[in-house]
Formats: structure tokens, sequence, C-alpha cells
């Protein structure tokens, strides 16, 4: 690290406060204000506020939580796990195609699948007509506006979380040692339960904890399919019975279930980056499944992958076809213009200012001495397992009282009501949406600020670079391709975000998931399909990035240059 | 200590830097002459790395100064950042940018001339390291041996007051590392660059330097010529630095020192009856099969053209000595030594030297 300044360091023994430690303070305190400002709420006494919740229907919210994080948590456990060692330890028809296609159900969001789902599966749907059609009207077919429906979907959606990094996991560490244990005298089962799954067990608890986290902010999926949890029950609250303090209660019990998602993540995170990061082992010798066993491995794969992702693609494409030819395009089309230019705009503002926020953060923590830097960026990571309705919130109480605050202010100075500067306008929108993202952007910038050596930064400096022209020539350039990534992900995922949208956004700026929302609210299948399938397209593109860089393992010398080029 | 004859263009004066409570450089003071090369050797850990770095400006020392051609870079309420410290830097990992061309690299500290004099300037350095045709190359298309040069070329096109080499060889194999050695090496004679060189390595050290300085937990243990510090070493720690050294206990009498390998007519300033430690290198001693001989092999080390043998002796010491392969002994021969050095062995007490004729080592001036 360099020293910038002109004074000689003295030894110090409490840690030092520089430049960029007070940057990355300032943008922690600006993402940790929200959080705090939900937390602050368990330590209210509201007797009355929490009599009456119990009341009404904070018992169903809760008790549907529970059931979904246990039901979408076992789910995507024992579809991601289960997937990702059939594709790596087994052979069989479409293996190869499978291991990197069993990723793409990630670009469908749970909120779409939810609904496409319930225009194919639900009473009026085509599957039940057709069925009652053959069979007569008294035919049972499981209700998919249900628990187990809501279950179903986002275990469908969120298993190539789990499979990514059990995948990653198996690949790069455990292959060796379940030779040594076959060798050992252990049956390719026990190796598999007793070492395998032991070894891997870090990179899956990271990713059922990323599962947990997506569960707990979803508004969508569980509205859709008539399941209120803590978080739709914050909206229910908020929008149906208009009682704030009601709503901020239930925020800060939300609260806590992303604290206890995120310890999850904590307490093993370190040994899960351990895994990923060891020495990889060559590759296993895949045992071929001829025969009926391939045969059903090869439809469980198809079986996954067709309902997750084929079926919504192709239902959504169908929709969209039927749509234009339906209605007048130019009708169409303005309206789907003014949802697509609200999106850009939101999700290009908030990426940019995510990606700058991390450029700062991950910069700091490069250069700056003191310890605080890192902690501080550490604590402005937080937003990212905090579930959506706990932010808006949190944005939201501090912007209206300084709305009213400046307000008064200003109506007692001069006269004047200037109007909801803040909750009017998308400053508490995008402050919310970097806030939860911002995370995102700062993994893939400090990745690649992580791959620059200090030695290049210090050869830089003794050839007459200063550091600014260092930060301009060699880190910028070096760290583009990370920043590019970082940006794409913030954009898609602000896309695809649906409870601080729901929340904070102002008159005129529904996006594309809005749209979604609005037209699934009045059973508009088709004008729901439209806007549905940009978010799945622009979501493909991010999946895209990830199969590339998941498979990619395996040819890693070829990364390696790309990376020391920067054009990745 | 420096070469006489030429200014002085590095000093060190009482250097110290600590990390917490860690003394990494431990009162230092250096002077390094014009066109001079230094080698700064020790273990890892031994903070030669650390003092690099403070040379370079890229850290600053707790206590001290640092002059460079004179002038204050570090030190006395001054801090001249590494941008303005015309200090040329050579790293272990090359750190050339990976986003660049071989030329631009090159070009990269030539930014304040004008175009036509920075072209010059890259070619006539990627000359000097026969790496012209490789200009619009991108680092990784170089193997590791261009790539050190180029990492030598971009570091030397500024001009640099000094040149800082920090363990340049060790990422390239062994064949390579002896090409690049003589060839660097020559680069350096060639345009008289006073040259900062850190390793690790004792035989690249004594290959490379001028002077040697040979550092320990923070501190110089010992400054001189190579033919100094490996004969002559003025501690314990830089006796066996330079490998495969023995000890054995010396009895002071008037007339010499009596070992348990024999007489040694060697004379010391210390009384009669004083108890020394003898440095004996495998070069001093020949060892041959004896039935009656009370040391035995204890192992074989064969080397190619020499057998290293390890002979313990009847008081449990252990000793080296170098054979030609023509004599192969098994472990377990029984064997007389014959201690012949042909010179004066250095003497010590309390691990440090004790002069033998021969003036102590760090005193001296020694022109080159």
């Amino acid at each position: 690290m360099l020293i910038g300044r002109k004074q000689l360091a003295k030894s110090w023994s409490f840690p030092s406060i520089d430049r960029w430690s007070i940057i990355a303070l300032l943008i922690a305190g600006l993402a940790l204000l929200p959080i705090a400002i939900i937390l602050r709420m368990l330590l209210l006494p509201a007797p009355d506020v929490w009599q009456h919740l119990w009341a009404t229907r904070l018992g169903e919210f809760l008790t549907n939580t529970v059931i979904l994080l246990v039901g979408v948590g076992t789910g995507t456990v024992l579809l991601g796990t289960g997937l990702a060692w059939l594709v790596t330890a087994y052979r069989f028809p479409g293996q190869r195609l499978f291991d990197w296609a069993l990723m793409l159900p990630m670009a469908v969001p749970s909120y779409v699948l939810a609904f496409v789902f319930m225009a194919t599966f639900d009473y009026t749907g085509p599957v039940q007509k057709a069925l009652r059609d053959w069979f007569g009207s008294s035919v049972w077919f499981p209700s998919i506006r249900s628990g187990g429906g809501a279950v179903f979907v986002m275990s469908l959606t969120l298993y190539p979380y789990v499979y990514l990094l059990t995948r990653a996991a198996f690949h790069e560490h455990a292959l060796g040692t379940f030779e040594v244990a076959r060798t050992l005298g252990a049956t390719r089962l026990q190796a598999f339960f007793r070492v395998v799954l032991p070894m891997a067990r870090p990179s899956l608890v990271a990713g059922l904890s990323l599962v947990l986290m997506e569960a707990l902010t979803d508004v969508g999926t569980v509205r859709f399919l008539n399941f209120p949890t803590l978080s739709d029950g914050i909206f229910r609250i908020w929008h149906g019975m208009m009682d704030r303090d009601a709503a901020l209660q239930s925020a800060a019990v939300l609260l806590l279930f992303a604290f206890a998602a995120l310890l999850l993540e904590r307490l093993t995170r370190g040994r899960a980056r351990y895994v990923q990061e060891g020495s990889r082992g060559h590759g296993l010798v895949q045992v071929p499944l001829t025969g009926w066993r391939g045969l059903m491995a090869t439809l469980l794969c198809f079986f996954v992958l067709a309902t997750a992702f084929l079926l919504p693609i192709s239902q959504l494409i169908l929709w969209s076809v039927y749509e234009l030819q339906q209605r007048m395009p130019e009708d169409l089309l303005a309206v789907y213009w003014r949802h697509a230019r609200a999106t850009l705009m939101l999700a290009g503002i908030g990426a940019a200012i995510s990606v700058l926020a991390a450029v700062l953060l991950a910069y700091g923590v490069h250069l700056s001495r003191s310890p605080i830097t890192r902690l501080a960026a550490r604590g402005a990571m937080l937003g990212y397992a905090i579930p959506g309705a706990v932010i808006g919130l949190g944005v939201l109480i501090p912007l209206a009282w300084l709305d009213h605050t400046l307000n008064d202010l200003t109506y007692q100075w001069w006269g004047v009501l200037p109007g909801l500067i803040f909750t009017g306008s998308i400053t508490g929108l995008i402050y919310a949406y970097v806030v939860r993202f911002m995370a995102v952007a700062y993994s893939s910038v400090e990745a690649s600020l992580e791959k620059v050596s200090p030695s290049i930064e210090a050869a830089a400096r003794t050839l007459g670079a200063s550091p600014v022209r260092v930060l301009f020539h060699i880190h910028l350039p070096l760290i583009r391709a990370g920043m590019l990534t970082g940006a794409v992900l913030v954009f898609v995922d602000v896309m695809k975000e649906l409870p601080i949208t729901l929340l904070l956004r102002p008159f005129g700026y529904d996006t594309l998931a809005l749209w979604v929302w609005q037209n699934v609210a009045e059973s508009l299948w088709g004008e729901a399909a439209i806007p549905a399938l940009t978010i799945v397209v622009a979501d493909l593109l991010v999946v895209g990035m990830i199969i590339r860089s998941a498979t990619l393992q395996r040819r890693a010398p070829m990364e390696r240059e790309e990376l020391a080029r920067g054009d990745v | 200590m420096h070469l006489s004859s030429e200014p002085v263009a590095l000093q060190l004066h009482r250097v110290t830097r600590r990390y917490g409570k860690t003394v990494a450089v431990n009162n230092i003071s250096l002077e390094v002459a014009q066109g001079e090369i230094l080698v700064i050797v020790g273990p890892s850990g031994c903070g030669k790395t650390t003092l690099l770095r403070l040379v370079a400006g890229l850290d600053v020392q707790d206590e001290g100064s640092i002059r460079i051609q004179n002038r204050v870079v570090s030190g006395d309420g001054v801090f001249v950042p590494p941008e303005k410290r015309r200090v040329g830097l050579v790293f272990q990992d090359h750190a050339l940018f990976p986003h660049m061309t071989i030329a631009r690299n090159v070009a990269f500290g030539l930014h304040r001339l004008h175009k036509a004099e920075i072209k010059q300037r890259v070619y006539e350095m990627l000359d000097m390291v026969q790496l012209a045709h490789m200009a619009n190359r991108y680092p990784h298309e170089l193997s590791g041996g261009e790539r050190q040069r180029v990492a030598l070329a971009r570091a030397l096109a500024p001009k640099p007051d000094i040149l800082l080499l920090d363990e340049p060889f060790s990422s390239l194999d062994a064949g390579l590392r002896m090409a690049m050695r003589e060839h660097i090496q020559r680069l350096l004679k060639g345009i008289n660059v006073t040259t900062f060189f850190v390793t690790h390595d004792q035989e690249e050290a004594l290959l490379l330097g001028d002077r040697v300085a040979v550092m320990n937990r923070g501190q110089i243990e010992q400054v001189g010529t190579p033919e100094q510090v490996f004969h002559q070493p003025a501690t314990y720690f830089v006796a066996e630095f330079f490998g495969y050294t023995a000890f054995i206990s010396g009895h002071v009498t008037s007339a010499g020192l009596e070992t348990e390998l024999g007489f040694l007519p060697q004379r010391l300033s210390l009384s009669s009856g004083s108890e020394v430690n003898i440095l004996v290198r495998p070069d001093d001693l020949t060892v041959y099969p004896d039935e009656n001989g009370t040391a035995y092999i204890a192992r074989v080390g064969f080397q190619g053209m020499h057998c290293m043998y390890q002979v313990a002796l009847p008081s449990g010491r252990t000793i080296y000595s170098l054979m030609p392969h023509t004599y192969v002994y098994a472990p377990g021969t029984r064997v007389r030594v014959e201690l012949r050095p042909g010179h004066d062995l250095v003497c010590f007490t309390n691990e440090r030297a004790i002069s033998t004729g021969v003036s102590q080592v760090t005193d001296h001036h020694f022109a080159h």
C-alpha cells in the first residue's frame, strides 16, 4: 500500500482515520441508516400495535413465512445438490448440455413463473379445463394458489443458487478426495455422503442462505399465489390498512428473519470460500448411466428444465405474439415504451451510483491503511441480505421526515411550500436500490481490483505516475470489466425488483416489473407477458455471464490470459 | 563503507521501521557508491524488502533518513513520494501493465518527453534487452525471461538515479536464472547504474554484488565484498548463511590452537586458556578411510562432480567435507580427518568473529 501523505508516519496503536475511511464510513452510514431505522422499531414499546397485529393476520404471515422458508430451503437443497451431483458424477444422454442449462431457470423471476403457472394450472387454466373435459368435473387437481404452489414455484426458480455453488465445490475440491475415499473402501454412495457432501457443505449452506434471502424479499410470488408471508403482509398492512406503525413493526420482525439468514451465511462463508479456492482435483471419472437409468436421469433433468424454464419462456412468447396480433401495436408500444423508459432510467441511475460507490469503497479498502475502511465497506454491503420491503420502509421514514421538516422550515421562513422533494421524486427509489444492490457491484469490482497486483501500482508510482494517474491509467482500465459486470448485475436486479419499487415509486415511474404486477392483478396474462419476457431476456444476459464463468473454471489457463488482458 | 573513489549515490542513515511490535528494519546505516551494485541478502522475513520499499518511497521509516544523490528523500520532516524519487523498480512478479503493449509499458515512465523522444528511447531500451521485435506484443504473450527484461527496460527507461531490484530472478526456472544473471550483470555494468539488489539467494549475492550486505532480523550483520563476507564472516549468522558451515572448538595456547582435529599454528590476541569456536568449511578438510579412525561418515550427498560428506566427530560435532567424486565412501565408514586449510581459520567467541591477523572486516574501506 502506498503512502500519499507528506509527513512521516508514526507507529500507532489505535486504528487511524484517513480520507478513504471517511468516505467509506459515509457510504456505510447511508447504507445502514434505513436498516437501523427499522431495527429501532424493535426497541420501541408498542403494545397496542402488537395486540392489533396478533388479532389480525400476523400469526398467519409468520406461519406462512416459516412454511415457505422450510419448504423452499428443503426443495432447493434437494434439487440443487441432487442435480449437481448427477451431472458431475454420472454420464447420461444430454449430461453435458444439462450441466450448464440447469442454471438457466435463474433467469426467470419467481413471480413470473408464478403467474405463468397460475394461468396454466389454475382452475380456469388450460390444464384443468382439459382434465375436466376428459374425466368430468369431479377431477381433483392440486391448487397452485397455495403454500404448496409457492414452495414448488420458488424451489424451481431458486435451486440454481444451490446448484451453482455445490457444483463448483464438487468440481474444484471434492473429486480428488472422492477417489481417495473409494480406494479406502467406500462405495460411491458412501463416498458421496461421508466425504463429498460434508466438504461441499459450506458452499451448500451459502447457496441456501441466498435462497432464503430471496424467499424473504419476495412479494410477487406469494401475492399471486395467495400465500401471504411477512413481506407481502407488510404491503397488505401498508396499502390495505394504511397502518404505518403496524407495517413498521412487521418489517422489524421480517428483519430478524433476514438476520438469521445472514448469520447462516456468515457462519459458513469463510469456509465456503476456502473450499472454492482450494486446489482443483482432476476430473472425476464419470460413471455412465445406461438403459432405463440413463433415461431416468435425462428425464429428470429435462423435467426440471422444462417446467422451470422452457414452459414459461414459450408461454411468454406465445402470449406476447398473440397480444401483439390482437391489439393495435402502436398503442401497446407506446405503453411499453413508457414503462421501458422508466425502467431504463431507474436501473441505469441505480447501476451507475452503485458502481461508483463500489469503486470508491473497493479502492478505499485497497489504498487505505486504516482497518476502519474495511470494516465500513463490509457494513455498507449489508443491504443485499435485507428484504426490499424493509429497506423501502427504512428509506421512506427518514425521507418523509426530511420533506416535512423542509416544508415546515421554508413555510416558517419564506412562506413557501416546496412540496415533497424527496418522497415525491426518484431520490428515495434510487437510494433504496443502491442500498440493496451495491454489494453486487462491489463484489465484481473488488474481484477485478484484487487481481491487480500491488506491485503493479508500486511500479507505476516509481515510474513517475501520481496516484491520480495510477487510478486513470492503471486501475480503471484494469477494473473496467469488473465495473461493467457490476453495472449489468445491478441493472438487471433493479429491473426485476418489486417491493422497493412498489413502496417508493413516484407517479409516472412504473417499471416493467410493476407493469407485470398490475396486469397479473387483473389477470391480463397477455399484457403481463410482454414486460415479463423483457425481464427474462435481460436476466438471461446475466445468467449467460454466470454460466460462462462457471464453465470457464475448467479452462483455467485461458481464463487467466483473458484476465491478464483485462478483457473478460 | 563505500567505494572511496566514487561519490555516494544512496545513503541510509539510522533507518528504523516498525510494524506494531515487530522491528522490520532496525537502525540501519548504509552507503552505496555511484555505479555500484549492492546486494542485500538474507533469509525471508529479515527486513530486506522493507528496506527496499523505504528507499523506493513505498513505505516510510519511523526513524532515520534516506538520501538519494545527496538530496533527502525521506526523513527530517521530508517525504518525497515514489513518483518524484527517480528510482527504477523491478519486482519478482515483473508487474508489467497487462493492458498495455510492451512498447507502451516501457514508455509509461517517459510521459514528460516529446513523442519522438519517447519513441526513440523506447526502442533504445528494447534494443538493449534485445526485445525490439516484441514491441507490439502484450505481456501475457511473452515468456518469463522476456517479461523480466521488459520490466528492466521499463525501469531503466527514465534514467533513474537508483535501480531497485526485488528478487528479480526468483520467478524464473534454474537454467534461465543463470543466463539472466549474467545478461543483466553485464547490462548493469555497461550503463553504470547504481543498483540496490535484494535477494534471499546467497549464490546470487556472491555472483552479482560489488558488495554484499548480509541482513538478519532487521539488522545488517556484515557488509563487504563477496570474498570478505564468504571468507571472513563477522558473525555466526553470516558464516552459516553461506552454507555447509561447521564449527569445532579450539583451546588457545601461546603457540596456537589445540583442536580435536589437531594443532593449528594460528595465533590469536586472546590469553592462553581461552576457548574459541573455529569455522571449518568443507574445502578445509580432507577425510581418509582408516579402520582406526575415530570419526565416521554419517551421510553422503552426491552432487555430481563432488560428494559432500557429513562426518561425525567423537565429540559429537558434525563437520562437512567436499571431496571429488572419484572417492565414494559408504555411510558408516571409519575415517581420519585432516585439517589443512592453507589459510587462517576464522575464530568466534560469543558468535562474533575475532580478528586473526586480518583486521575486522566491517571497519575497513575497500577499493574494488
